[in-house]
């Protein structure tokens, strides 16, 4: 952070050539990247999935995963090229002069150990310090990590504590052996809102504390720029372009990197009225003996959208289980087109059924590998309408139109497809049971920014055109502000409050519609120093 | 079973009266379910009857000469035990260690082979290997007996040298699917993003292996030594019987032939309990060596 240290290179990547096989070829992953980055600096990594920005952080401490070669280049780390030692003198210095903190803590974490002998392993394996030295420390990063029962969270093991907490505890790992540089591999995108603050804000104070320089992966470019100094863009394992954080956010060059925070800017003109499509009133849910959701009671109006919002386990999609008649209510009532829905799909007519559609987060996962697309959206189309043969086949190639496809796509399966596609398929799958309701469950979370963009547009020209409804469950404030014209809030299964975007979206707030939104970073690097500035008052 | 002890004992010569007089003196002529009932009781008291063979053969002979069930499986149970445990010492460690260091090796020369001849052991019956033994260490290169004939006053020195080709042969049928599936237990683990964050922190292999893999792995490899257990002692009847090792499938093997059923019952429940008993162990095992079972939220 400080600019008198800058002279001083730290790590030099020179021209990095990565191949990885799959499919049975060698694909080119890294096509001649650079990177500098000077001590005591943070380097912001970002792109969408498949640009090759994991590859280079893990290239970074000469690392590459099964599967994968570096072809050419240098990894001049304190002057030593990482990419021609031999995996024995690398690993003296993984661990211990460069550590690494991956995505998901909760998978990266050995189940079998016990957190404490897993954050000083690497230190001690190093013998750099006494065992007792070591615990003692960490008990120290985990108190300025601000990890609760700091003396005491060590000796539980890794199920024990929340996601967020472990995300911590593995940045106390990292940092516990005083590398010199540490490699942040997308920490936060796994955690809700509320918690990446709370996770940001300790990362950044502790690579503060100790000057320890970081490189910073993310696909996000609000986190990033909480975090560097410097910003690198990368696109098909290509740099676009690299600047400081402040000039990028002002003043992007590249077209790309505009184009990367482009759902930011969607806005849609809120409307509502009062005839509701749906309206449920006073309901109960329950998993077995765990009640999820209080006593909630939220109403549709016809041809708009309403976003549900809240961090996980607030409710969002129990409620989405509930009105498709997955989950029966134990308590209150669904109203459907002015008539009562029974609770149990079983009881549910055709006509009910076809009438309100769900589209899923994963795409991957939503279809059966083993049909062709023509399978897939002509299914509903026989089920519901009683459709056959040609007649069937032109409405399949119509729904395809309808989502900006074609008919080429007929015959390929789901794995020929790439994310954004699949989501459009299914997309079509839903509209082709002619639905009056359709209920998007994260859609787009699973998705790149770009992708997104597309897809939120193209929900919105249905609507436009064909006049559906749409619930639109998420965690995402920006998609909320492209998308919504209502928004409920939810949090521990009870509804916080509801109304129109601007009213919800605008002070004054409930207290935690205030933390949610607080919480949603901004395209601002002072965001994170401000945010906190104002909380600790 | 066609037939019982009565007919069995007498022979096709004998006449009706003389099996009926022998049935009812056995007991055999009463309702099933009732001596049922009393065999199960009996058997909670630790009786388990006595056997039909060695009663006086002669009507009028010294008395009753029939012995105890338990007098007479122990000796045998214990000679069964010796030579499973003995089995079980050899084959279980070497188990692990063939298989963790195939794990370390992967699709190496060495894996490749320990894996291809462990597939050939396992297919191989225990007669068969037994008798391959016989052939290569007995006949053409006369190093071991080829008869485990041992009894009660045999020194433990002579009965390891006595038991060698049986042993060789349980630990040869057993020993491949435990080292398999200790190798494929370690590899599955292998690709676990926890093993990556140990490599990335500098962990060498053997310590990613050991300290990181094979915790993870010790439910499934326990179970699957407990079943190998016990089909070691189960599969002992083979392999008892090619060495004509006087133990307790040697026994079960007689009495079925005797129809002696008090005796094959006892060995029955035996070897059924053996495999409760270990599996239950296995179970306990998976739920020590796992935390999140140990240790509930």
């Amino acid at each position: 952070m400080t600019s008198n240290n800058k002279k001083e290179l730290l790590l030099e990547m020179k021209n990095i050539h990565i191949d990885g096989f799959s499919d049975e070829r060698w694909h080119k992953i890294l096509k001649g990247v650079d990177l500098n980055l000077y001590r005591g600096e943070i380097l912001g990594l970002i792109g969408e999935s498949g640009a090759g920005k994991s590859t280079m952080g893990k290239a970074a401490m000469g690392y590459t995963q099964p599967g994968c070669k570096i072809i050419k280049g240098e990894i001049l780390f304190n002057g030593t090229d990482l990419a021609k030692l031999t995996e024995f003198e690398k690993r003296k210095i993984w661990g211990t002069k460069i550590s690494y903190v991956a995505q998901s803590a909760a998978a990266s974490f050995n189940p079998a150990h016990r957190l404490m002998d897993q954050t000083i392993s690497a230190a001690n394996r190093a013998k750099i310090n006494p065992t007792e030295v070591l615990r003692k420390d960490a008990v120290q990063l985990y108190e300025s990590l601000q990890l609760p029962d700091a003396e005491n969270i060590g000796e539980r093991y890794p199920h024990q504590v929340s996601g967020g907490q472990l995300q911590r505890i593995m940045t106390a790992m990292a940092m516990s052996p005083r590398p010199e540089l540490i490699i942040f591999d997308e920490p936060t995108t796994a955690l809700d809102v509320t918690t990446q603050v709370e996770v940001l804000s300790a990362m950044r104070s502790i690579v503060d504390k100790f000057n320890t320089a970081a490189i910073y992966i993310t696909h996000d470019l609000a986190v990033v720029a909480q975090m560097a100094d410097r910003i690198k863009v990368l696109r098909y394992g290509e740099e676009v372009e690299e600047s400081e954080t402040r000039e990028m956010l002002s003043n992007p060059k590249e077209e790309y990197t505009k184009s990367l925070w482009s759902v930011r800017s969607l806005i849609k003109p809120e409307e509502t009225n009062e005839d509701y499509m749906l309206s449920i009133k006073n309901i109960d849910a329950a998993y077995g003996s765990s009640k999820v959701l209080h006593n909630v009671s939220v109403n549709i109006p016809r041809g708009k959208t309403v976003a549900i919002v809240g961090e996980s386990g607030s409710g969002k999609s129990t409620t989405a289980r509930v009105i498709t008649g997955l989950l029966p209510q134990t308590k209150g009532e669904i109203i459907f087109d002015g008539k009562k829905l029974s609770p149990k799909l079983e009881q549910r007519s055709k006509e009910e059924l076809r009438r309100i559609q769900i589209i899923f987060q994963m795409p991957d996962t939503a279809m059966n590998p083993k049909q062709t697309v023509d399978e897939i959206i002509g299914r509903p189309i026989e089920f519901y309408h009683g459709v056959k043969g040609k007649e069937r086949e032109a409405k399949v190639i119509e729904l395809l139109k309808m989502i900006e496809l074609d008919e080429s796509f007929l015959d390929r399966l789901p794995s020929e497809l790439s994310g954004g596609q699949k989501q459009r398929i299914c997309i079509a799958r839903a509209l082709a049971a002619n639905p009056d309701l359709i209920i998007c469950d994260e859609v787009t979370s699973a998705l790149d920014q770009i992708v997104q963009e597309g897809i939120l547009k193209l929900l919105q020209k249905l609507q436009k055109d064909l006049g559906v409804t749409y619930i639109f469950i998420t965690h995402d404030i920006a998609t909320v502000k492209a998308i919504s014209d209502e928004i409920v809030v939810m949090y521990q299964g009870e509804v916080v409050e509801q109304g129109l975007k601007s009213k919800i979206l605008n002070p004054p707030y409930p207290d935690y519609t205030e933390l949610l939104l607080s919480s949603v970073p901004e395209m601002d690097p002072d965001w994170l120093t401000n945010l906190l500035n104002k909380r600790s008052d | 079973m066609p037939g019982d002890f009565a007919t069995e004992i007498l022979g096709q010569s004998a006449t009706k009266s003389s099996v009926e007089a022998l049935r009812s003196e056995l007991g055999l002529d009463k309702h099933p379910i009732p001596r049922y009932f009393e065999w199960l009781s009996n058997v909670f008291q630790g009786d388990f009857g006595s056997s039909f063979s060695g009663r006086s053969k002669v009507q009028g002979d010294q008395g009753d000469r029939s012995r105890l069930v338990v007098e007479l499986i122990i000796p045998r149970l214990k000679n069964t035990l010796f030579l499973t445990g003995v089995s079980a010492l050899v084959a279980i460690p070497l188990a692990l260690l063939l298989g963790i260091s195939a794990a370390l090796y992967r699709n190496s020369v060495y894996d490749r082979s320990a894996t291809g001849f462990s597939l050939i052991t396992v297919s191989s019956p225990e007669f068969f290997t037994g008798y391959i033994f016989i052939l290569l260490l007995a006949t053409l290169f006369p190093v071991f007996p080829t008869i485990a004939n041992v009894n009660e006053d045999t020194s433990l020195i002579d009965r390891f040298y006595l038991t060698a080709l049986p042993v060789f042969t349980l630990t040869l049928v057993t020993m491949g699917h435990m080292m398999r599936m200790t190798r494929s237990a370690i590899i599955n683990i292998l690709s676990s993003e926890y093993i990556e964050m140990a490599k990335l922190s500098g962990a060498t292999r053997y310590e990613v292996i050991v300290k990181h893999a094979l915790p993870n792995a010790w439910a499934p490899i326990a179970q699957v030594i407990t079943i190998n257990l016990a089909y070691m002692l189960i599969g002992s009847v083979v392999v008892e019987f090619v060495f004509n090792y006087q133990g307790i499938g040697r026994l079960m093997v007689g009495s079925v032939y005797n129809r002696d059923i008090p005796v094959v019952q006892a060995c029955a429940l035996i070897f059924a309990s053996t495999y409760v008993i270990l599996n239950l162990l296995a179970d306990l095992i998976g739920i020590i060596s796992n935390p999140r079972l140990l240790y509930p939220k």
